[in-house]
């Protein structure tokens, strides 16, 4: 066991499969000997050389294009978008190349890669880099999407989205890569995909979130807990396929549930759980399952960050409109 | 300024070893190539030629679905397809099902893919091949990186693609080849310069001169060849690859070429933006005829040989689109099947739901 950031769980989880199959490529923009901008494959190149780690020419749709030809030599890809908000580039190469690879050749071929990317907001970057954009690419069939929260998560999750035949977009929330530190065991260890979490049990109340909003969703049960509301926390982890079986168990328990993301309202992955809920456990709510998301405009000037993200209080604003409906 | 796009221009005259009345007049450049070989490429050529008739036919009585007619095109497409060998990989487009044919997918397969069925897509084991890409430009980034997992094999191999004049517009056609250009990877990327995108003349994709220049923009050699002179296409292709399986990195081949049919069938109508002249002018340089009369001075072709291929090829149409008729209808719940590895949960609930309506 070691104390890691999530940046460094990544990098070891890279680490791990590089050297455990000779057919994993990392690739990308600045990922070879700069060792990437977020420090994400630092080392990498110089342990496992260039033929496995390389630079690529700055073009997000060359990127995932390169990385759909090379599936079909049978490389299993790990290809980098720096910022999730240059997907735009490369939605064709991902939602209608790489995510129909084994549909379009009638399972005879499969475009095993593991897209990396961050996002995420709450670290003032310039325009384009903190937008959350799931919600795109949970609504592309053939895709899985994964978001971490925890760096024992992100190791787990991340080992598993490269082992997967499928193509995963794994998304990293900026703000969570070194804000805390975690025991993440040494080795190889996986966490399966479309399974989520419960980081904290209760009974009052279901809190469903996703990326840097399990913790505030934490922070928010705390609070509760001081008014006596016992909020149960559930980490998504992975945003598509949702484990649709764990949030309807815990809502029949609490009889509440209130879905958390950073997203816009009219964006994210929220109102997809909600659905889910009203249509399978809705004669065991007590209230109706209320949303916190960002207002439905742009992703917002940096300096604007701090009024327009939603943050725990929120949380608990909403939490309490569900106990007191 | 004027004085250097000149310059440019001037490195990419067309390349041509035989001319339209069927006489080589590139002597020098001949390929090598045994007296089979040369009746082996008219045999294609001839057999391509019905293959489009019929399937314009068969498309018209409904029994073709999506179809984008290739007459006019032989030599580009089967001139380049020749140069390669099995082992090479095919990313084809929409119109680029001859070499997808030759280069091994079924015949009745190919029938499949046109009306819209799952198993016309899946290759047989062996065929190095992507079905027709749909996406115009998409092949050509996914082609720079199976020619760099080639080139990583250490295989002597190439990728071959191919795309038309409208397509090399595409953002995805400057970074396929410019990627394939900064890792020198064994790619071949032919843009079938037909003169029209649906209705849109060439001139109004580029100011460029020539398509082969645009290979100046990643670094790499463009050629321009005369797209119905299977010969001239071969020779360029042959080399192209060469170079490429030799480590020298890929090439940007362009031909020019003319599809005398429309852009599909789908309602496309040639007479709205092309003149009876232009089409006139262009069946005059018929890739057909002007191969037939080279190999018929060598005594290598007789009208009755070319009988033979015609109706082996009615034949072959015949019996695969029976083939095709028998084919099992596609279910949800094989679609559900093709989707991942593994069933993610929705899908395995989808999955019963479907079985139970399937078996009703």
């Amino acid at each position: 066991m070691a104390q890691m950031t999530m940046i460094q769980a990544i990098t070891d989880a890279l680490r791990v499969e590089l050297k455990n199959d000779e057919n994993v490529l990392v690739f990308g923009e600045d990922v070879g000997q700069n060792g990437g901008v977020f420090r994400a494959t630092e080392g990498l190149q110089e342990e496992f050389g260039e033929d496995r780690v390389f630079d690529t020419p700055l073009a997000e749709s060359g990127i995932i294009g390169l990385a759909n030809g090379l599936v079909l030599q049978g490389f299993r890809p790990v290809p980098e978008i720096q910022f999730f908000g240059f997907v735009y580039e490369a939605m064709d190469a991902i939602s209608g190349q790489a995510a129909r690879m084994r549909f379009r050749s009638g399972n005879t071929k499969s475009a095993p890669m593991t897209i990396r990317s961050p996002f995420g907001g709450g670290v003032h970057t310039p325009e384009l880099h903190a937008d959350s954009l799931e919600g795109l690419v949970a609504q592309q069939p053939g895709l899985k999407v994964v978001i971490p929260s925890t760096p024992y998560d992100a190791k787990g999750l991340l080992i598993s989205s490269i082992r997967d035949n499928d193509p995963v977009i794994f998304l990293e929330h900026m703000k969570l890569y070194r804000s805390f530190r975690e025991e993440v065991p040494e080795g190889e260890y996986t966490i399966e995909l479309g399974k989520a979490d419960i980081k904290r049990e209760g009974k009052d109340i279901s809190l469903i979130a996703y990326g840097a909003m399990v913790h505030s969703a934490l922070k928010a049960a705390e609070e509760l807990e001081k008014e006596g509301i016992s909020a149960e926390v559930i980490d998504l982890r992975t945003v598509s396929p949702i484990d649709v079986d764990t949030i309807v168990e815990s809502v029949k328990k609490t009889n509440r549930a209130v879905v958390i993301q950073e997203a816009q309202r009219q964006a994210g992955i929220a109102a997809n759980v909600v659905a889910e809920i009203q249509e399978r456990a809705i004669l065991h709510l007590e209230a109706p399952v209320y949303r916190v998301a960002a207002p439905d405009t742009v992703y917002p000037f940096s300096e604007a960050e701090e009024v327009w993200l939603p943050n725990y209080k929120d949380i608990v604003e909403k939490a309490k409109a569900a106990i007191n409906f | 300024m004027n004085n250097m796009l000149e310059k440019i221009e001037n490195q990419f005259e067309m390349f041509q070893i035989l001319n339209e009345e069927g006489k080589v007049i590139n002597e020098d450049a001949m390929p090598d190539l045994s007296d089979d070989d040369l009746k082996e490429l008219m045999t294609r050529m001839v057999y391509t030629r019905i293959l489009d008739q019929r399937s314009i036919a068969l498309n018209r009585q409904g029994r073709l679905g999506f179809y984008a007619p290739t007459a006019g095109q032989e030599a580009s497409m089967l001139g380049s397809h020749y140069a390669m060998e099995k082992e090479d990989f095919l990313l084809p487009a929409y119109r680029d099902i001859p070499q997808l044919i030759w280069h091994g997918l079924p015949l009745y397969q190919a029938f499949l893919f046109s009306r819209g069925h799952f198993h016309g897509n899946q290759m047989p084991e062996g065929v190095n091949a992507l079905s027709p890409q749909i996406i115009i430009g998409a092949q050509i980034t996914q082609a720079a990186g199976v020619a760099l997992g080639l080139k990583r094999r250490g295989e002597k191999a190439v990728a071959f693609t191919y795309t038309g004049d409208g397509g090399s517009s595409q953002g995805d056609f400057y970074e396929g080849i410019n990627f394939a250009g900064a890792y020198q990877a064994p790619a071949i990327f032919v843009v079938q310069n037909n003169q029209y995108a649906i209705s849109v003349p060439v001139e109004k994709q580029t100011a460029a001169r020539t398509i082969a220049q645009k290979a100046v923009a990643a670094g790499i050699p463009g050629v321009q060849v005369d797209g119905m002179d299977v010969l001239a296409v071969y020779k360029v292709t042959k080399d192209a690859r060469e170079r490429a399986v030799n480590g020298e990195g890929p090439t940007l081949i362009e031909t020019i070429t003319f599809r005398y049919g429309p852009h599909t069938m789908a309602g496309d109508d040639p007479t709205r933006y092309r003149t009876k002249d232009t089409e006139n002018e262009w069946e005059r340089k018929d890739p057909l005829v002007r191969f037939r009369k080279y190999l018929e001075s060598k005594g290598l072709w007789s009208e009755e040989e070319e009988n033979k291929v015609i109706e082996k090829a009615k034949e072959d149409v015949k019996a695969a689109i029976k083939k095709a008729d028998e084919t099992p209808k596609q279910k949800v719940t094989d679609l559900i099947s093709i989707m991942y590895e593994e069933l993610p949960s929705n899908l395995e609930e989808q999955m019963e739901e479907y079985k139970v309506k399937e078996s009703k």
